[in-house]
């Protein structure tokens, strides 16, 4: 789930006119898709230009740790594999900006609130990637995570959003299976590539539990997301979901995970679970993460030193302009 | 007496809720009022539309058809963007 902050909508009271509010929970109630030019409440608009851009930028950041491993990856085909699903979050970065610019919003804007600190991302790209089964890891329970949260954003109320939604999620799938599939090659390995990938799990499992958002006792907007059809599930359920998900996966693989109260609700059928270290949850979201400088160190890099790229494309473009009109204006 | 040629729109429907507006022809039109009126009189006679797009047709950017092979080719090797190319056990075979 990469929105996870942004559970919280923005309301201001009291300044819509109530009838356009009726009609617009109506519309929503009947699951009526909500277009950019159709009427819709300041804090409605204000929420989702926060929950897509949050989401966008965490596919922007999320390039990072996985790009840590492109010049170390262990075979051409793991090489390939990994380019590739990098590529991808790159797209769904530009999906989930381009949905986000139909609500009025510059793309210009949302990547200056992402360098500036204003604008968060996913708690979970401010963890390092220490070893290559992390990148497994990453595919497995990462990118495992988000699917179950991009599940339902599918219906989301939005129509930009639904639909950018309903494409990554078509795209999500090779994540999941090849980092899964990485790690049943490391598990089928030595002793010491087997604890490469305990190790890589170990670490990365709570940050994943962590997706999710707050616990639902602690996230007293999530009501608003929900009435809105902006929010399906509320942060528990999803948790929920993942851990009766992944738990078997888990002993398939053949790896422990690490969470003593793990344990089979036989009467349930749910996986019951500890509690995620939420200090550490905020710490990070605050900027306090493991990686969050450096993160941020190297978009705010990629940023600037690609300026001399859009200065030339535009300089390019604006050269071809002239000589066409100039082209144009000899003939008349 | 010289008349001018009517300018072409492409035409662009929502055919229902959620979903994207698809191409569904052109229309000859004098202005985009114009051209708006006459996709819904063209194309949405039997309400095959919620919403319709007219664009310039010649605002319309379209790669070059020789260039076919350049444009798309390189994808086809590229089997491992597909969640098929990996297997896995029956278990968890529908990851």
């Amino acid at each position: 789930m990469y929105t996870q902050a942004l559970n919280n909508p923005t309301v201001e009271a009291g300044v819509e006119d109530e009838q356009k509010l009726a009609a617009f929970q109506a519309r929503i109630d009947r699951e009526e898709k909500i277009e950019p030019n159709d009427w819709m409440p300041a804090a409605y608009r204000k929420t989702l230009v926060r929950q897509i851009s949050q989401h966008a930028h965490s596919e922007v950041v999320g390039m990072l740790p996985e790009g840590n491993w492109v010049t170390r990856a262990p075979s051409l085909k793991r090489k390939a594999i990994l380019l590739a699903k990098i590529q991808d979050e790159g797209g769904h970065g530009l999906y989930l900006y381009s949905a986000a610019e139909t609500l009025g919003v510059s793309r210009e804007e949302l990547v200056d609130q992402l360098l500036s600190g204003k604008a968060k991302y996913s708690s979970i790209f401010n963890y390092p990637t220490l070893n290559w089964a992390d990148v497994g890891a990453v595919g497995w329970l990462v990118d495992g995570a988000a699917i179950l949260n991009q599940i339902p954003l599918c219906r989301c109320s939005f129509g930009p959003y639904s639909r950018a939604m309903t494409r990554i999620c078509k795209e999500e799938s090779f994540h999941q299976r090849q980092g899964y599939d990485l790690l049943i090659a490391m598990m089928k390995g030595t002793a010491a590539q087997q604890e490469m990938v305990q190790d890589a799990v170990n670490r990365l499992w709570w940050p994943a539990l962590m997706m999710f958002g707050p616990s639902d006792k602690d996230s007293k907007h999530s009501a608003v997301s929900m009435k809105w059809k902006i929010k399906r599930f509320t942060n528990d359920e999803l948790r929920q979901k993942f851990v009766d998900a992944t738990a078997p996966q888990a002993k398939v693989l053949g790896i422990s995970l690490p969470d003593p109260d793990l344990k089979l609700n036989e009467e349930t059928g749910h996986w019951e679970h500890g509690e995620p270290d939420w200090d550490e949850f905020y710490n990070t979201i605050q900027g306090n993460g493991i990686c969050n400088r450096q993160r941020m160190k190297d978009r705010i890099k990629a940023h600037e030193e690609g300026a001399w790229v859009r200065e030339a494309a535009q300089a390019y473009a604006a050269k071809q302009a002239a000589k066409k009109s100039a082209a144009l204006g000899g003939r008349t | 007496m010289s008349e001018q040629a009517t300018p072409l729109w492409e035409v662009f429907i929502r055919a229902r809720n959620g979903m994207s507006h698809r191409h569904a022809g052109s229309v000859h039109a004098a202005d985009a009022e114009m051209a708006l009126q006459a996709a819904r009189d063209v194309y949405t006679r039997r309400g095959e539309g919620l919403s319709i797009w007219v664009v310039p047709s010649a605002a319309i950017i379209a790669n070059d058809p020789d260039d076919k092979g350049q444009m798309f080719e390189p994808t086809a090797s590229k089997i491992y963007r597909h969640p098929t190319f990996y297997e896995l056990p029956d278990e968890v075979a529908n990851m």
